[in-house]
């Protein structure tokens, strides 16, 4: 096959467009394990409720894309915390089984709501005026959109790292989930910080289905078909680890985006190849830590 | 030794007798929506089919006359070995007469094996290849409402008459993708047309931006999408960020369902092409059916034309019942009867089912009106022409059907 260079670098932009998506899913689902302990498999129904959320506020409030970029992840937050205050938090110090079931069946449960209301194939959400057309950067045209996703996320990813690893904050945080008793002992609200860790998480999965609203439909299976992907992305990328999993989302989207120029057929499963390999040479993901 | 032998023989002949007893006509029937109800093509067929059956039984007015008729439903999400599992358990443990709808094509052909092995009946709607009534027809089947011949000779050869004469096909890589895109490109090709190139997607993909960029650089006039439902709308949604149109490439949406149309919105999907059989603002029979189902429906969504033939081929089964007074419990003889009488129901109009099974009526190539032209919701497409029966089905000369060569 001969390799066309324009072609290459146009797959490896789109295929980085993509891996913003799963750096911004795997991450928060990263934070939520990291510090919660819990296998978030809401993940992908609370990633679509964002998406849902920006095109309620748009139809219903009249309230545009920007303000949806920042209303839409609090009010899923807030969706999360009651989650977690309510549910999750009886399960801490249980196997990760538990934490895994009851997400899964809130995912159905959420997913089933919505399907049950708005069909399958899913509502339309415009793409901002102001972001709307593209540049032809000689190799492709690129959506400006698009272009928009990947800087956003990439910015997102950045401040949630340096949030947790370099702030005082995020040391607290870290401190907690280590050893809670002891943290508790200084004074620190663990309980209170745990919800809002979780409310953090999810926030940054509804930030990635507004961001992902104007692309794919708004549809009730948007984060069903996305999450095993992600779920991949995070093994991969090491468990609770935030660097590895947001190094991880951008490259695995890039390969996915070669394997769909180069192999079309294999396009959906490169993933999970690549999650065996990775798993057979080092267990703990590429950056994780062995327990 | 001769008693013995004879008292045998009487004795199966006894039990016999019985079996065909339990197994001769009755008035029971049972009908089985078989579909996706809540992946990609829900809303092209799931739920709403199974109003349509019910609004069949409703309509037929066999119950009055003493008949009993169920329906029951599954979801086949798609896969091959769920939905024949799901039709070998209905055929043999609960005693289902016909399995209709069945939409992906996969899950059709698995499905059209079985029925045949058990005698049973299939009035296939939702499947789009035409394989069904060409190398793989079999006595136990009916294909209904469209089929990949249709479209490649609606869809397809309109636009290449119009100008569209290098095609790059986007291919859902199962059955039903591999099935139209061949017929497509015998469509092209029988107009002078070529194909520059084709790539296959997965079934249910999200991002097709790969796949647009290849289409693209391809510099084809027309990009054929032999893709369905959730992925038509999402490549077409995706072409227009690409700027694929405004770049003078065409999209040939070669199937697409008003369910798709709505969920695209008219902004996005004005002035696409597309062949059906049926549309809800046809006529007075097309409206006053669609008003009736869309009261039923819980968003409230007008009928695709694959639950319309769900409820057409059905109509046409219980008349063809209604003639034999009783239930057979025989697939084939049944089906067989269903060829004699001719259809005609308000929904597809006056047709007949070919000796390969396929249901011949009017197809109808449509355009997507735009927002200033649509009145009102579900108010979108201008019938652009008619393409009578004899055009829109595979000629029964070409057909490859084994039951044809007796």
């Amino acid at each position: 096959m001969s390799i066309n260079l324009q072609a290459l670098s146009a797959q490896l932009l789109v295929g980085l467009i993509n891996g913003s998506f799963y750096a911004l899913l795997s991450l928060g689902l990263a934070v939520i394990f990291g510090m919660l302990n819990i296998i978030n498999f809401a993940h992908g129904a609370l990633y679509m409720m964002g998406a849902f959320c920006a095109y309620f506020l748009l139809n219903g409030l009249g309230l545009s894309y920007w303000p949806a970029l920042i209303i839409a992840p609090i009010a899923v937050g807030i969706f999360g915390m009651i989650l977690e205050r309510t549910m999750l938090k009886w399960l801490t110090g249980l196997d990760h089984l538990y934490g895994l079931l009851l997400t899964f069946g809130l995912a159905l449960i959420i997913q089933g709501i919505f399907q049950n209301y708005f069909g399958s194939s899913g509502l339309p959400y415009a793409i901002p005026d102001q972001l709307k057309g593209g540049m032809n950067l000689g190799f492709m045209f690129l959506p400006i959109y698009r272009g928009w996703v990947v800087i956003f996320s990439l910015v997102v990813c950045l401040l949630t790292w340096y949030l947790i690893e370099r702030t005082q904050l995020g040391a607290y945080l870290r401190a907690a989930t280590e050893n809670p008793t002891l943290v508790r002992a200084f004074g620190i609200n663990v309980p209170r910080m745990i919800t809002l860790t979780y409310g953090l998480g999810v926030g940054l999965a509804a930030l990635a289905g507004v961001l992902s609203a104007p692309i794919n439909q708004v549809r009730p299976l948007m984060g069903s078909d996305l999450i095993i992907v992600v779920f991949a992305v995070v093994v991969i990328g090491g468990m609770g680890s935030i660097m590895g999993s947001i190094i991880t989302g951008f490259s695995l989207g890039i390969i996915e985006g070669l394997t769909k120029y180069f192999y079309p057929e294999a396009s959906n499963t490169v993933v999970f190849v690549l999650m065996v390999l990775v798993l057979l040479v080092k267990p703990a993901g590429l950056t994780g830590r062995a327990t | 030794m001769n008693k013995k032998i004879a008292a045998f023989l009487l004795g199966t002949t006894v039990a016999f007798g019985a079996i065909s007893g339990a197994m001769a006509g009755d008035k029971v029937v049972k009908i089985g929506v078989l579909n996706d109800q809540s992946g990609l093509y829900a809303d092209l067929a799931g739920p709403g089919s199974v109003i349509a059956a019910q609004m069949a039984i409703e309509d037929s007015g066999l119950t009055k006359k003493g008949w009993k008729i169920d329906v029951i439903s599954g979801d086949h999400q798609n896969k091959p070995d769920i939905g024949v599992n799901l039709a070998r358990q209905w055929i043999d443990v609960d005693k289902v007469d016909v399995i209709a709808d069945v939409p992906t094509s996969s899950v059709a052909l698995a499905v059209n094996n079985l029925v045949k092995e058990k005698n049973s009946i299939l009035l296939d709607s939702g499947a789009g290849t035409s394989d069904l009534t060409n190398s793989q027809c079999t006595p136990n089947t009916i294909h209904w409402t469209y089929d990949t011949y249709t479209l490649a000779h609606g869809t397809g050869s309109a636009l290449t008459k119009s100008g569209g004469n290098t095609w790059f096909f986007l291919t859902a890589d199962y059955a039903f993708g591999t099935a139209l895109e061949r017929d497509t490109t015998a469509a092209v090709n029988a107009l002078g047309g070529k194909v520059v190139g084709s790539v296959k997607h997965p079934l249910n993909t999200a991002d097709f931006s790969s796949f647009l960029l290849q289409a693209q650089a391809s510099k084809a006039k027309v990009i054929g999408l032999a893709n369905a439902g959730g992925d038509t709308v999402n490549s077409i949604k995706q072409a227009s960020e690409f700027g694929i149109v405004k770049g003078g490439q065409k999209l040939a949406a070669l199937l697409m369902f008003i369910s798709d149309v709505h969920a695209l919105g008219l902004n996005v999907a004005n002035g696409l092409n597309m062949t059906e059989t049926f549309y809800w603002d046809l006529n007075d029979g097309t409206r006053a059916f669609s008003k009736r189902f869309q009261e039923r429906m819980k968003n409230k969504a007008m009928p695709t034309m694959v639950q319309a033939g769900v409820y057409s081929s059905l109509i046409h089964y219980f008349k063809t019942l209604d003639k034999l007074g009783e239930n057979p419990h025989d697939g084939a003889k049944v089906v067989a009867a269903m060829k004699e009488i001719p259809s005609d129901d308000p929904l597809f109009g006056k047709g007949k089912i070919e000796p390969n099974g396929r249901n011949i009526h009017d197809a109808y190539l449509f355009e997507v009106k735009s927002t200033s032209e649509s009145k009102g919701p579900w108010d979108y497409y201008k019938l652009v022409a008619t393409i009578p029966a004899s055009e829109a089905f595979t000629p029964l000369d070409k057909s490859t059907c084994p039951l044809l060569k007796k």
